[in-house]
């Protein structure tokens, strides 16, 4: 069991990473990557709502789904289910814990939208964490570093883009071109871990 | 069919389950909202300068709605007239707003300063000045191809004669030129301020003197005249500290070059 949470987090945060490796949640990563400060911000929404929509959809998968033979439709459910949660968890930070709210408050909303939530939750299902024998904790553990990677990579490219304000590129390279060449390149190093996850703990 | 029915039974009781939890958490979470904030952005002129030192109109409408921000007269564009309407939001008493109008720290032009090459390139000021800092001799001096006139959002910089010229009447102290300018050479000024130096070159005097002949020497006449001892000539360039001037403008009657101008 250890193993194999082991393997799922350093799966999702290097070898799978989703921003770097499969090219998921590229909106945000390049839109919320200029300062240092928004990055943490919406690594720490991201994180949280991606543990939550992974341990609420597989209770829904699970309990709900599968009995009634409505497997096929996990991904218009899990779009509801995790709209839906992202406003409640909105509303109530708003009210019950204000300073967690004022740090995650704008990356919330953005969130909702995000095709890293939904694809993890997907991922659950598709990876079998479901069926298994513990699957809740697999599921948000498989969630969790999910948006610990999308975290990495965004405070990694963060200080990529630092390092892009002081270079002078030709004008028509200038703002997202040389950005997205930059990306490409950061991009590249996170190929470097492929296939390490199953020779270490496989 | 039944599947068919059953997915849309299923979906239809999953969406209401979320948009009842939805509509619950919305009735007995709810914040009340803060009604200030659309009011006080009525105030404000709408220019996004950030004269007022936040990210434009918006971030000065919440920051004071929000009360992290206490002064109501940040807005140099919106003047007295915005100050005053905030405050009456607000609640509290209306500072009077310092106004600022622009200056340009150059007081040379074509006639009298001299070329140390001839410019050909792109044809706007940050291209001339990566290029040993312009065509001219003074490297302190307007570059005079006018970016700071296309910057002005209110039509009142223009370049006369090869150096940037303020229409303080059109100006509203945003500051957008100082920040535009890549030699630096345009400062804001208090509006009440009786006299500026007009020049921004540290050379030597006698360096000085061959680049441009309407350039600050550092010859100290000003220094000495002034009587509160408000000029002080440092790096051969007099400077003006404005809590001690009394506007006597003796410091302007005296320069021999005619850089302390006064308005």
């Amino acid at each position: 069991m250890l193993k194999e949470v082991l393997k799922i987090m350093f799966g999702m945060i290097f070898t799978q990473n989703y921003v770097l490796v499969q090219f998921i949640a590229i909106c945000p990563f390049l839109g919320v990557s200029k300062k240092f400060d928004s990055c943490i911000g919406m690594s720490g929404a991201v994180i949280f709502v991606m543990t939550l929509a992974s341990a609420v959809t597989h209770l829904i998968y699970q309990y709900i789904m599968v009995p009634n033979g409505l497997d096929y439709l996990s991904t218009i459910i899990f779009i509801l289910v995790i709209a839906a949660l992202v406003q409640f968890v909105e509303i109530f930070l708003k009210k019950y814990i204000p300073p967690l709210y004022k740090s995650l408050g704008v990356y919330l909303p953005l969130i909702t939208t995000n095709c890293a939530v939904l694809a993890v939750t997907l991922l659950n299902v598709s990876n079998g964490y479901t069926a298994m024998g513990g699957g809740l904790l697999l599921s948000c553990v498989n969630g969790f570093s999910a948006g610990v990677g999308f975290g990495l990579a965004l405070i990694l490219f963060c200080g990529v883009r630092k390092a892009l304000e002081h270079a002078k590129p030709p004008k028509c390279f200038e703002g997202l071109p040389i950005t997205l060449v930059a990306a490409a390149l950061t991009s590249m190093t996170f190929m470097g871990f492929a296939g390490m996850a199953d020779k270490l703990f496989g | 069919m039944s599947g068919v029915l059953s997915a849309i039974v299923v979906l239809l009781i999953v969406g209401a389950v979320a948009a009842l939890i939805l509509v619950i958490a919305s009735k007995y979470m709810s914040v009340p909202e803060n009604e200030m904030f659309p009011a006080i952005r009525e105030c404000l002129p709408g220019a996004n300068c950030g004269a007022c030192g936040y990210a434009g109109c918006d971030g000065y409408a919440k920051a004071l709605a929000e009360g992290e921000e206490t002064k109501t007269n940040l807005c140099v564009p919106g003047a007295d007239g915005a100050a005053a309407a905030i405050a009456e939001i607000m609640g509290v008493e209306a500072e009077d707003v310092v106004e600022m109008v622009a200056y340009v720290k150059c007081n040379g032009n074509c006639d009298t300063a001299k070329h140390k090459y001839e410019y050909a390139g792109i044809n706007n000021c940050s291209a001339a000045n990566i290029l040993f800092q312009g065509e001219w001799a003074c490297p302190n001096s307007c570059l005079g191809y006018g970016d700071c006139e296309n910057a002005c959002p209110s039509d009142a910089i223009h370049v006369v004669n090869g150096v940037a010229k303020v229409y303080p009447a059109n100006c509203t102290g945003c500051g957008i030129c100082t920040r535009t300018c890549p030699n630096h050479i345009i400062a804001l000024r208090r509006a009440v301020d009786p006299t500026i130096v007009r020049c921004s070159n540290t050379q030597k005097g006698a360096q000085t003197r061959v680049a441009c002949s309407k350039g600050c020497i550092g010859c100290m006449k000003c220094e000495k005249v002034c009587p509160t001892g408000a000029i002080k000539v440092v790096d051969n360039l007099a400077r003006i500290d404005y809590d001690k001037c009394v506007g006597c403008v003796a410091c302007s009657e005296n320069c021999p070059v005619g850089v302390i101008q006064r308005f």
